[in-house]
């Protein structure tokens, strides 16, 4: 290998372990997650169109920012996170491993003066008396030292939390993990949905995006579905798919009520409440009263079906509302007497008497109907979420580590000078430093005391 | 006695406290600065005492749900997180004058809840009918009370350095500075409320991520106010960084910590106000 090329690897070393670049990268991804909160993602074209205009749409479609946070450059931007944690990682361990496995119990001058917590103090005592004093008092203030006695010279090493410094390391893979377990999620789960009419089934879900089936191995039966509301109110109080799951012929579940934040799970597939709506048309009940002969019967039929009344007029539901302004479900009734123009009309479910009062020759008296609902399941499958959690649980715990403990580590040298002592007091902390310095001040007084007491 | 007027108490508690906190920035007199502090723990206890009520209220009418549901609730919750952070970090630090940086917050919050918020108890509708609702909420806003308390320290280390940096460097800062702790103090402080801070966003994101997996199979979908959790995430993840290694302390990690705040805001009130999405305060 060349000199240059040589370089040109260390150079692009230090740029991946560099923390310039981490805070960098966790900026861009901070500015640049601004714009999908801004352009609503996974829209449909038409949308964005008529937003945006022709061009606008173009540059966006180009930029993929319409579905950003899975675009080439905001995945690239990730990847580069990643890698940055990977490198400094890499870099910075066997160091720290060192620093805490092996600790510097004989400093040299020169390691005192790298520190930023430094105290020179000539005293009378001797380096034996002085030794056993400071050491209580590093004991008793600190943590017990290490005494290391090395070429005349007397050193007392202590420390505190070394562990403290791979919380840093736990935090770091924490994140991988959950990129690990994200990645699974992707690769081997899918995201899906699918509806089902009351009373009947389903053994494929379509996939959110491509719209493409997928075989569940199993049938799903949705039972029934119901909305309940607060009472005297229309706010929505529950949700509920009774759902039956077959497989091999077998029903596994029975009438499990989906609810929403209660999901229903089998063979590693979950499926989710997530909407509702009306399955083809309702079937109406009415019952029709001619006037003249006051007779009565009751007709079911489906919205737009004809309908024959005796003395050969007939009629049909034109439209319906569930809830028409504020009188309940409404039916507009279309009648086509022999003879004459055909009449249009509305009755109301809630009225019964209402009609009597239009005056036709018959009275239509709405008496129900039946509406079937269909229920919309979201359909998950996700093997990587438990390493998601667990990525989770180990950032909690390292990040914890990380920020509350911290490395702190004091020495203290004796030599003799002269029939006088030079003692020399360092310390360092590797996390949060100013309150170390506070710390070390309050110690510091406390050496000074000890040694000038005597 | 009723929520509602507990509630008025502790506003009028955290009102009075704030009075103090600034006649203490004005007479550097150290009884009112305690004095005001004795009215920041009246008015917590009042506002604990009003939440717990407000919970009763809601098992009387037969809902029964943690008082953490809608803006009117999470603001007054809000408001007892940042006044609880700020005196767990003044019995370790009793820098009283940092008290007429904070209390506002709770204040204002405070204020604005009761005048122009919907203070009704309302059933959960059934997407927040979980026990992960408390979870998340608690620790979102325990995080968003450490920024905030690391926002005020912010404030008054660039008026303090500001205002040092004018005059003669010998003779020490007068007036209401005098009374102002050391800008290594403020600049500790704001480190101390961020990493109180940060840990518990942590926490209330990844607590929010387990509630959207069980309720919709999704931990994440990059709901916006999903994104901007993490955007404030991003923004004092790189405040920790820089300062960590690097010895950012002063002057760009108090201006960090004042963008990362105003992003929590966002976060919190912007995403509902500006944004759609999945977090609607129950409608409001």
């Amino acid at each position: 290998m060349t000199a240059k090329n040589r370089s040109f690897i260390d150079a692009l070393w230090d740029f991946c372990c560099s923390l310039k670049l981490t805070v960098v990268s966790l900026i861009l991804l901070a500015a640049t997650s601004i714009i999908g909160t801004v352009i609503q993602q996974n829209r449909d074209p038409s949308e964005y169109l008529q937003l945006y205009g022709e061009t606008t749409y173009r540059i966006f479609e180009a930029l993929q920012l319409f579905d950003m946070y899975h675009s080439w450059w905001f995945l690239t931007l990730l990847a580069l996170f990643a890698l940055n944690l990977t490198a400094c990682s890499i870099k910075r361990f066997p160091r720290v491993w060192r620093m805490v496995r092996q600790p510097v119990l004989t400093p040299e001058d020169s390691h005192y003066r790298t520190l930023s917590n430094m105290e020179e103090v000539v005293t009378k005592d001797s380096p034996e008396n002085l030794r056993d004093k400071l050491a209580a008092v590093i004991k008793e203030n600190f943590s017990a030292p290490t005494i290391t006695e090395k070429d005349g010279r007397i050193h007392l090493y202590a420390e505190k939390g070394s562990w403290s410094r791979f919380g840093v390391y736990v935090t770091h893979i924490s994140i991988l993990v959950i990129f690990l377990g994200a990645i699974i999620g992707n690769v081997f789960g899918y995201k899906a949905f699918v509806s089902i009419v009351e009373g009947s089934e389903a053994d494929q879900v379509w996939l959110r995006g491509t719209r493409e089936p997928v075989d569940l191995g199993f049938t799903l039966r949705c039972e029934s579905f119901s909305v309940t509301y607060y009472e005297g109110s229309m706010r929505p109080k529950e949700f509920k798919s009774l759902i039956t799951v077959v497989e091999n012929g077998e029903e596994v579940i029975k009438d499990r009520p989906v609810i929403v934040n209660d999901p229903l799970k089998h063979n590693g597939i979950v499926f989710y409440q997530s909407s509702y709506g009306p399955a083809g048309d309702p079937f109406f009940t009415f019952e029709v009263t001619e006037r003249a002969s006051g007779e009565s019967q009751t007709y079911r039929l489906r919205k737009g079906q004809r309908q024959m009344l005796p003395g050969g007029a007939s009629f049909r539901v034109a439209d319906f509302a569930p809830s028409f302004q504020n009188f309940g479900p409404a039916a507009r009734v279309d009648v086509m007497p022999t003879g004459s123009s055909p009449r249009s009309f509305t009755v109301l479910k809630n009225f019964p008497q209402f009609d009597q009062q239009r005056g036709g020759d018959y009275i239509f008296n709405f008496v129900d109907y039946k509406q079937r609902q269909y229920t919309g399941l979201q359909v998950a499958k996700d093997p990587g979420v438990w390493v998601v959690w667990a990525g989770c649980l180990l950032l909690v715990v390292g990040s914890m580590v990380a920020f509350f403990l911290s490395h702190r580590r004091i020495w203290v040298t004796i030599r003799s000078l002269d029939g006088k002592s030079g003692i020399m007091i360092g310390g360092s902390a590797h996390r949060n430093q100013p309150a170390f310095e506070g710390f070390f001040d309050d110690f510091k007084k406390k050496l000074r005391e000890e040694v000038k007491g005597s | 006695m009723t929520s509602a007027q507990l509630f008025n108490f502790t506003t009028i508690g955290y009102f009075a406290a704030m009075v103090l906190f600034f006649a203490y920035l004005a007479t550097r007199n150290k009884t009112v600065a305690l004095t005001a502090t004795v009215a920041t723990w009246v008015g917590l206890a009042l506002n604990t005492a009003a939440i717990a009520m407000r919970w009763v209220e809601s098992t009387r009418m037969g809902y029964g749900h943690a008082p953490l549901s809608n803006l009117y609730e999470s603001v007054v919750f809000f408001a007892w997180s940042i006044v609880l952070i700020y005196l767990l970090m003044d019995l370790k630090y009793r820098q009283r004058a940092v008290g007429a940086f904070v209390i506002p917050l709770s204040f204002f919050g405070m204020i604005w809840a009761q005048l122009s918020l919907s203070d009704s108890i309302e059933p959960l509708v059934p997407a927040l009918q979980s026990n992960w609702l408390t979870y998340h909420v608690i620790t979102c806003f325990l995080g968003y009370a450490g920024f905030g308390v690391a926002f005020g320290a912010s404030i008054m280390y660039l008026i303090k350095v500001g205002k040092e940096e004018k005059s003669d460097p010998d003779s020490p800062a007068g007036g209401i500075l005098s009374i102002f702790p050391s800008a290594r103090v403020l600049d500790d402080i704001n480190y101390k409320a961020i990493m109180i801070g940060f840990p518990l966003l942590t926490l209330g994101i990844i607590t929010g991520a387990a509630w959207a997996n069980y309720a919709w199979g999704t931990y994440w979908s990059w709901d916006p106010k999903e994104t901007w959790s993490l955007i404030v995430w991003f923004i004092y993840a790189a405040f920790l960084h820089a300062r960590f290694t690097r010895g950012w302390v002063g002057r760009k990690a108090a201006w960090l910590s004042i963008i990362g705040f105003g992003s929590t805001i966002f976060c919190y009130l912007g995403v509902n106000l500006v944004l759609s999405g999945l977090h609607s305060y129950g409608g409001s």
